[in-house]
């Protein structure tokens, strides 16, 4: 997809608990683009974020950004990496014992020299570009869902990272807000020129914005291809998640006992 | 099997023991080196010091206050026998600066401030607040965690030094102003026998050791808690017990240390 990738991840397997969670994962995030992660729940999809953010080591394989490979990185070469990282998480993941305003600013006042007047400054820039300057001085209790993860993609943000990488940003939103967060996460992409992962199961909201889209099953890369590849698809698995069909590869029925011996019934 | 399983029972509780105890150990020697970045910006300390000492200064004074009241009446019922009423001051005075100050405080300081730091890092925990200043590149350490272990340990002596100032004077009001005790002998007699260095010095130590003790298990407990709602709940329990039991038996220990023989 291109010749300098800005996050590379070749031969990716990670094991839990002897259980395969990934399982020879090979990506690529090309520089300025802005790149979906779908599939069901605990198809792996979180796990692979962590790898990418280096919350865990890979069983084999590894995960190449800007490159430095991820899991040979020290401490203080793990934390300069992940400086130019953000990352959305999937409820925000807001301190609750700051207003909106002081978590906008943290990273800015943890990372940096910069003096109060000019930290306000960019608070404010960045609180404007959500959309929610006024509620500076609101606390995340006082927030609803739509608006929490707005101001955690403002602190997401805060220092312009080369990488945003959002864990399932539309969960729990109604059609408005994520209409919303859906257009901020294209825009905020574009004009910072940052590449973004999102990590998502909600296909429509997903397809509209994103340039490519890998699809995960069972630790696997089962299908990839821009959003119109995808929608012209005749894959069995893509035609059911992309359509929201009940039935198909991923059944509807949990594997279990025979139902006639569930029900205690004889033959 | 059964005695297998009781031996294997055993050895998975002896292992998951150890196991804690080298984990809060490993967790003291990272507070200690990340502590470094909260001394050189102390407003972090000051903000912790207020939730974790002033918050916890009412409790304190009442407790204080009705423990001495206590004190002064058993006091004086016992002392009266041997017609050495005009001792009451120092029974009092000495109960509380050398055990039932540092004790009871740190007793309170657990259940009230510990609990809270528990639940709080808990929380943060759950919904991923502590992943999130990960990924941010702060170390939670060194912004969660160093802060309010030092604000336990600063706040635990005053705190304990408050409830023996409020028992004394729970004394006085029950021993002088209720029953009747001469106010000169009361406090004479206290100013006389309390010694700074053997008494109120060993006290403070002692309030140290267990703000110390209280405060690793606290936030020990929150950061190592499953991020559910039984997990955090059962964290603060953790919290409340240990705590409490270690500073008894450290009471103990510390006791044997410095009064044998004095």
């Amino acid at each position: 997809m291109s010749l300098n990738p800005l996050v590379e991840i070749r031969d990716l397997n990670f094991t839990y608990d002897k259980r395969p969670v990934l399982q020879g994962i090979n990506m690529t995030f090309p520089r300025g683009k802005l790149i979906a992660i779908m599939g069901l729940s605990g198809c792996g999809k979180t796990t692979l974020l962590r790898h990418i953010g280096g919350a865990l080591k890979p069983t084999k394989g590894y995960v190449r950004m800007d490159g430095q490979v991820i899991h040979e990185l020290d401490q203080d070469g793990l934390y300069a990496m992940r400086r130019k990282m953000g990352m959305l998480f999937q409820f925000g993941a807001l301190f609750t014992d700051m207003s909106v305003y002081d978590n906008v600013a943290f990273q800015m006042r943890e990372h940096t020299e910069l003096p109060e007047e000019i930290i306000h400054d960019l608070v404010i820039m960045k609180l404007h570009a959500v959309g929610l300057r006024g509620a500076q001085h609101m606390m995340p209790s006082e927030l609803s869902g739509g608006m929490a993860r707005r101001v955690a993609l403002a602190r997401t943000v805060a220092l312009d990272p080369m990488l945003i990488m959002y864990d399932e940003p539309f969960a729990g939103l109604d059609p408005i807000s994520l209409t919303v967060i859906g257009d901020l996460i294209r825009r905020l992409n574009d004009a910072l020129g940052a590449t973004s992962i999102i990590v998502t199961h909600d296909i429509q909201e997903s397809l509209k914005i994103v340039d490519y889209v890998y699809f995960m099953a069972n630790g696997v890369i089962v299908a990839e291809g821009t959003p119109d590849e995808l929608r012209a698809s005749d894959k069995d698995f893509v035609r059911q998640f992309v359509h929201g069909e009940m039935d198909g590869p991923v059944p509807f029925h949990y594997p279990g006992a025979d139902y006639r011996q569930d029900l205690n019934l004889r033959a | 099997m059964p005695v297998t399983n009781i031996l294997r029972a055993i050895g998975g509780r002896v292992v998951d023991a150890v196991w804690r105890i080298g984990a809060v150990t490993r967790f003291f020697f990272l507070t200690l080196i990340y502590s470094g970045s909260c001394f050189r910006r102390f407003h972090l300390i000051i903000k912790e010091l207020f939730s974790t000492g002033v918050m916890s200064l009412i409790i304190i004074v009442v407790a204080g206050l009705f423990v001495g009241m206590v004190l002064g009446l058993q006091g004086y019922e016992t002392l009266k026998r041997y017609g050495s009423e005009s001792a009451l001051g120092v029974m009092v005075a000495l109960s509380l600066v050398r055990e039932m100050g540092p004790v009871v405080a740190a007793l309170l300081f657990a259940s009230r401030a510990g609990s809270a730091m528990t639940a709080e890092i808990g929380l943060m925990k759950a919904t991923e607040q502590i992943s999130a200043m990960e990924m941010m590149a702060v170390n939670p350490i060194a912004r969660i965690v160093a802060p309010r272990f030092w604000a336990g340990v600063i706040s635990m002596p005053f705190l304990a030094a408050m409830f023996s100032a409020v028992g004394i004077f729970g004394g006085y009001l029950v021993g002088v102003v209720q029953i009747g005790v001469d106010e000169g002998s009361f406090w004479s007699q206290m100013q006389a026998a309390v010694d700074f260095r053997e008494d109120i010095m060993n006290g403070i130590i002692k309030s140290l050791v267990f703000g110390t003790v209280v405060t690793l298990i606290a936030l020990f407990e929150g950061f190592d808690a499953p991020p559910t709602a039984e997990g955090v709940s059962g964290a603060t329990t953790r919290t409340v017990v240990t705590s409490s039991l270690a500073i008894l038996m450290l009471d103990f220990v510390l006791t044997a240390i410095m009064f044998r023989g004095a």
